[in-house]
């Protein structure tokens, strides 16, 4: 349960969210992508109120949690296929070509999501969500099952989506290369925002100190 | 998402397998149940024509978003921007092209089954199937997505659902009764009705709270 959390990502900006289980990182970020209906308070993107207005929040975020939102039956390419004519987005052979390309994947088009590997399946949720452009990215443990090569790559790929002036608001229980491309880390505490600073200044010691101050104090 | 979702049962096949083999066996119940009596079996046999159908299409119905659930796809439906109600009639249109292949062929095999000459009231009884199997699947369609998340779903669907097929029952067992008995298309023109009113009922409804629904 969250309780008075007030935050801000400006355009450009990356957030992490740090906290225990439990905290409400993934009610925060399930909030924020109009999943969920906060029972007070508002969470707005661009402007608008996902509580009252989701569709106009919709078209401008792009969510890759726990679940891909893939079907293991379908091939990778039939996933963009589907997601993006659902969505209403060009679905053609060179947009799909070029969204699996992004991701590294175009060797794997044509094989099934289920032959995937956990981090394979996390790749191709990102070619998911990019291809409607989003302005938003809202990841839940976004580097969870990628090797020390797919780390370094979605490193790049979000420090790329921020340059492109995105803001990212990404939850993860990890301290150590997944903070370099937030500017700002969070910490969440017994629903409460513990914490909120800017990364730069601090070394990874530094985070794993303050992130059991702060959480040491609420458990 | 009707695309989708016959290119999932084709590659999996776990639904029409299910199925046909559900339909497969209430026939043979049947069959053997009633052989001997032969007069009994004409007075019978629409009901339990509509008893296979709708038996397999309640299990077919049930599935129909169980795929959504597999890695959170219900959330990505939901996102997804634009009108919900596209959904519906996609999966609409899926439900009933699966159930309209079943339906084939338990017809097939309940003529074999019981040596029932069903040529000359071909034309008719399509109808009759094609107008119930749409108002059981708009229905059924939007009572799946209703309790998809619920805990309980294999209770309550059938729970839900049974009361409000009354009409889409009682037209389509009647009319195929009669279309049984030779009577011609005209003599069942009210139970046509009813079911065509049925159909427009449940579509309209589903399309009108779709959205709701699948909001939560």
């Amino acid at each position: 349960m969250l309780d008075g959390v007030d935050l801000d990502v400006a355009a450009g900006e990356a957030v992490a969210l740090l906290g225990p289980n439990g905290a409400g990182k993934t009610t925060l970020l399930k909030i924020v992508a109009t999943l969920l209906r906060p029972s007070r308070g508002t969470a707005t993107v661009a402007g608008h109120d996902g509580a009252r207005d989701p569709e106009a929040v919709r078209p401008l975020i792009g969510v890759v949690a726990h679940g891909v939102q893939l079907y293991e039956d379908l091939t990778a390419r039939e996933n963009l296929k589907f997601w993006a004519t659902l969505a209403g987005l060009p679905a053609d052979a060179d947009t799909l070509a070029q969204a699996l390309a992004e991701v590294e994947l175009e060797r794997h088009g044509n094989a099934r999501v289920r032959t995937f590997s956990a981090g394979m399946k996390r790749r191709l949720a990102l070619a998911r969500v990019g291809l409607a452009r989003p302005r938003v990215l809202l990841l839940d443990e976004p580097f969870a099952a990628l090797d020390a090569r797919g780390r370094k790559w979605l490193e790049a790929r979000l420090e790329s989506f921020k340059a492109g002036g995105g803001a990212l608001l990404m939850a993860t229980h990890s301290f150590g290369r997944e903070l370099g491309a937030a500017d700002r880390i969070v910490i969440l505490a017994g629903g409460r925002v513990a914490l909120d600073t800017p990364r730069a200044a601090l070394a990874p010691d530094d985070v794993q100190r303050l992130y059991a101050a702060h959480t040491e104090e609420t458990s | 998402m009707a695309w989708k979702d016959l290119l999932v049962e084709r590659r999996s096949k776990e639904t029409l397998n299910a199925l046909l083999f559900f339909a497969l066996a209430l026939l043979f119940v049947f069959q053997f149940a009633l052989d001997a009596d032969r007069e009994r079996l004409a007075a019978v046999l629409p009901g339990l024509l509509w008893l296979a159908f709708i038996l397999s299409g309640m299990l077919g119905l049930g599935r129909v978003f169980l795929v959504e659930r597999e890695n959170d796809c219900w959330e990505g439906l939901l996102l997804a921007p634009g009108d919900k109600s596209a959904i519906y009639l996609g999966k609409l249109a899926g439900s009933l092209a699966l159930m309209f292949v079943v339906e084939a062929i338990v017809l097939a095999l309940f003529a074999l089954f019981f040596n029932v000459d069903l040529v000359p009231v071909l034309p008719g009884l399509t109808l009759v199937i094609a107008l119930g199997t749409l108002g059981f699947a708009a229905i059924g369609t939007l009572f799946a997505a209703m309790t998809a998340q619920a805990r309980a779903r294999e209770l309550l669907f059938p729970v839900l659902l049974l009361p409000v097929l009354v009409p889409v029952l009682l037209g389509t067992v009647k009319a195929t009764e009669a279309l049984l008995l030779r009577e011609p298309l005209a003599d069942v023109a009210h139970w046509l009705k009813l079911l065509v009113a049925a159909d427009v009922i449940y579509v309209v409804a589903g399309l009108l709270t779709f959205d709701f629904i699948l909001e939560g």
